[in-house]
């Protein structure tokens, strides 16, 4: 089956394309691509894309697809089609399940659910520890063998600096990238805020942003040590990101992630009590919130992942001290991402490919992946930089719909999601793509 | 003339205006008197269902609001925590939609989770009355302390109000200085570094004066509230021992000598007699301490008669229900009451 993307405009910033090109599709892979005036082929399916972006793949390095264990709130079918329908080709999964992907069982397991969802490529992320305990080392070879892409004991940071060290030297063996969330407990303990303004406004325990900063520190510490490969997750501070930017001066392999809520909301956005907008890290005041948008902007910040974490309706209405942390994103990553990033100009269309799909592949090292070189896998997410549409959560192809972003507008948005060749996603209002059209050659 | 009363529940001092407040405490006043008659009732609530939620243990405030509704003739319900459903499983929301079931006009809640009652105002009709969510707000602690404040001070323009204790824990210091500031009074505060973060100094646009020491915050004041050591707070040894606290944080009676001449001295209570304060200050004649509790009661008829017993129109305007058993308390009458122009300033 061949699929041509006609009179798009491709953004692969892998192979520095930035014009109107078209794009061919066969068999789940990219042929390659050809100027808007060369001849089409014969007996391809049209998908007529004028006026619109046409990237590789997006791939969100951070989502909790709750399966095993946590069915009510997602499963890998339910995540995977979110997450196509918000553009995301390729997902990486977090081993926070239950139980905790910590053996090459549990990988094997997500890796035949995904099979089955068939839609959205589904790359399991395995722990660092066991049952991410933070005292002994997972088997990270044997996980990697069935299918881990990185190791992280991601919704806490591993506690003590040694075992970090030990846990950053035995992944350096396997070239798997350690990620790691960055909290140092005894900071943040009890807290369910952004320490500052707010939190007192509030009456609210805080979590200072020396949390998160001390222990991005720590580990940049370790990478130099070790010289093994950090990754970041979700940073929300600016003492963090200049913990990255320090280290990538100092020539280190450390990379690192930020989540849309953390450049949209403030931690402001907590007063009416909403738990939609408590997460870890916690959304932090205007001063962290410029310092990520900064980091996003000079190229310190490499990926943008939305931590999607689901949770039941049901949990998310207790107070809010005692609502669970996180909020789903991966269907409002890109429109905040345009409206808040591209349209606002602190940052191009170029670097926003960069920041979803060439960076994430290559810190995860997924072959063929976030490019549109010839023989690449066909997975292709296609944007309309000035449709204007609003996001309902009642709609949501999650089954959780905690987000602070319902009812949302954006100005820019995903029409389509192709992933293996194949269209998975189209947004409601597309219907450009055509029917066959066989001796089409003179179309210029 | 008191137009700008709109108010469906009381959830803290923060959004209130300051006309609300004195509107509210000169309410407070005219039900003070109905407390000092040999027959304690008046019937402006008559009919009317007042649950008092609790959900954390409280002698002082829930007895208060119990003897506030039955003063106004109102049918008073207590659920505490031990009696309640909660214990059961049940969640918050669900206790709140059962018992908005069952038709009340106001609900009073206490809870140690911050915006409790933000969450109950989103699901009930009924009127909410926060009586202290967390380290929050506690609104009728302000009101009555403010009261208080009102019967011995002339203005709280330029007033000067110490608050001494643990801030970061205390709902009450919260809706004091948010209530204090609005009305035109200047707030300090001091108190072991662990529990005054330096973020409080911009609690509120006016500004609050951080102190380190105690001796600095009570010089010229002409107020000083002092504030519980929250005992069951103190998991992480926010200070080294409540010997060392009573010795640099307690007032003891020479702070007072660098108070204001007339200065008066207030404790939402329970007292920790020797820590936070001493027994001759507790019990000297600046103490104002068992007038707040007089005080409480009045402010939380007031709070109960303005939520649970007065519809108010589109514009504001009040129209006491049931008007003939409101008119027919002697009390000269809630209603065409004028305000006193002294009191309460920046109105």
């Amino acid at each position: 089956m061949r699929l041509l993307i006609q009179n798009g405009y491709v953004i692969d910033p892998s192979q520095g394309v930035n014009a109107g090109r078209n794009l061919l599709l066969e068999d789940g892979r990219v042929v390659g691509l050809s100027s808007h005036s060369d001849p089409i082929p014969e007996d391809v399916e049209i998908f007529d894309a004028a006026g619109l972006i046409v990237a590789p793949g997006f791939i969100d390095m951070h989502v909790h697809l709750r399966e095993p264990g946590q069915e009510y709130k997602e499963t890998i079918a339910s995540g995977a089609a979110a997450a196509v329908a918000g553009g995301f080709t390729t997902v990486c999964a977090m081993p926070n399940t239950n139980p905790i992907n910590d053996n090459a069982a549990v990988t094997r397991f997500v890796i035949e659910q995904a099979e089955r969802a068939g839609l959205a490529n589904v790359f399991p992320i395995g722990a660092i520890t066991k049952t991410s305990a933070g005292t002994e080392l997972a088997e990270m070879g044997e996980m990697k063998d069935a299918g881990i892409v990185a190791v992280s004991d991601d919704g806490r940071s591993v506690p003590s600096a040694g075992m970090m060290r030990r846990a950053m030297e035995y992944a350096r063996g396997f070239d798997l990238p350690v990620i790691d969330h960055c909290e140092d407990k005894s900071l943040a303990r009890g807290g369910v805020m952004h320490e500052g303004h707010w939190s007192l406004v509030l009456g609210m325990r805080g979590m200072p942003a020396a949390a998160e900063e001390v222990d991005a520190e720590r580990n940049c510490l370790l990478a130099e040590l070790t010289g093994a490969r950090l990754h970041l997750a979700h940073l929300s501070t600016r003492g963090a990101i200049e913990s990255v930017r320090r280290a990538k001066n100092k020539g280190l392999s450390v990379t690192c992630e930020v989540a849309p809520h953390h450049w949209s909301l403030t931690d402001e956005a907590v007063q009416d009590y909403d738990t939609n907008t408590k997460m870890s890290p916690p959304l932090r005041s205007p001063d962290h919130v410029e310092a990520i948008i900064d980091g996003l902007r000079d190229g310190t910040v490499d990926a943008i992942a939305t931590d999607h974490a689901p949770h039941h309706a049901d949990e998310k209405a207790l107070e809010y001290d005692q609502a669970p942390f996180g909020i789903v994103g991966l269907e409002t990553a890109i429109g905040l991402a345009m409206q808040r990033l591209v349209n606002e100009g602190a940052i191009s269309l170029e670097r926003l490919v960069e920041l979803c799909a060439t960076n994430p592949a290559r810190i995860l090292q997924l072959e063929n992946r976030g490019t549109l070189r010839a023989n690449a896998y066909a997975d292709v997410t296609i944007i309309d930089p000035e449709m204007t549409w609003s996001f309902d959560a009642s709609r949501s192809k999650s089954k959780s719909r905690n987000t602070p972003f319902d009812g949302y507008s954006f100005r820019g948005g995903v029409v389509a999601t192709i992933v293996a060749g194949r269209i998975v996603f189209r947004g409601t209002d597309y219907g450009r793509v055509n029917e066959s059209r066989a001796s089409h050659a003179l179309v210029v | 003339m008191e137009a700008n009363f709109k108010l469906k529940h009381l959830l803290g001092i923060r959004e209130l205006s300051a006309d609300q407040i004195v509107h509210l405490l000169d309410t407070a006043e005219t039900f003070r008197d109905v407390s000092r008659r040999e027959i304690k009732k008046v019937p402006a609530l008559r009919g009317r269902t007042i649950i008092n939620l609790f959900f954390e243990p409280s002698t002082r405030t829930r007895t208060s609001f119990e003897i506030a509704a039955k003063r106004l003739s109102a049918d008073a319900v207590n659920i505490s925590v031990s009696t309640s459903s909660v214990s059961k499983g049940e969640t918050l929301l669900d206790t709140a939609r059962n018992l908005q079931a069952m038709a009340p006009d106001c609900i009073v809640i206490r809870h140690s989770s911050a915006g409790a009652p933000y969450h109950l105002a989103r699901v009930c009709d009924a009127a909410i009355v926060n009586a202290g969510d967390g380290a929050h707000e506690h609104p009728t602690q302000a009101l009555l302390d403010a009261l208080t404040i009102r019967e011995h001070k002339n203005s709280f323009d330029g007033l000067k109000v110490a608050i001494i204790g643990d801030i970061l824990h205390s709902r009450v210091a919260r809706s004091n200085i948010y209530l204090l500031a609005k009305l035109g009074a200047t707030v300090s505060v001091a108190g072991p570094g662990t529990l005054v973060p330096p973020e409080f100094a911009g609690l509120i646009e006016q500004g609050v004066r951080l102190e380190r020491r105690i001796e600095d915050a009570v010089v010229d004041a002409d107020v000083v509230m002092i504030l519980r050591v929250q005992r069951e707070r103190q998991t992480d040894a926010f200070f080294p021992s409540m010997r060392e606290y009573a010795v640099h944080y307690g007032l003891h009676l020479s702070h007072l000598s660098l108070a204001a001449p007339d200065a008066i001295v207030m404790h939402p209570g329970p007292m920790n007699r020797g820590i936070e304060v001493s027994s001759e200050i507790a019990d000297g004649g600046r103490s104002l301490i068992l007038d707040q509790v007089t005080n409480g009661v009045a402010v939380r008829m007031a709070v109960l008669y303005l939520l649970a017993g007065v519809s108010q129109d589109s514009d504001g305007s009040e129209k006491a229900e049931g008007a003939s058993s409101a008119e027919s308390w002697s009390t000269g009458g809630v209603r065409g009451r004028t305000r006193k122009p002294k009191r309460g300033t920046r109105n």
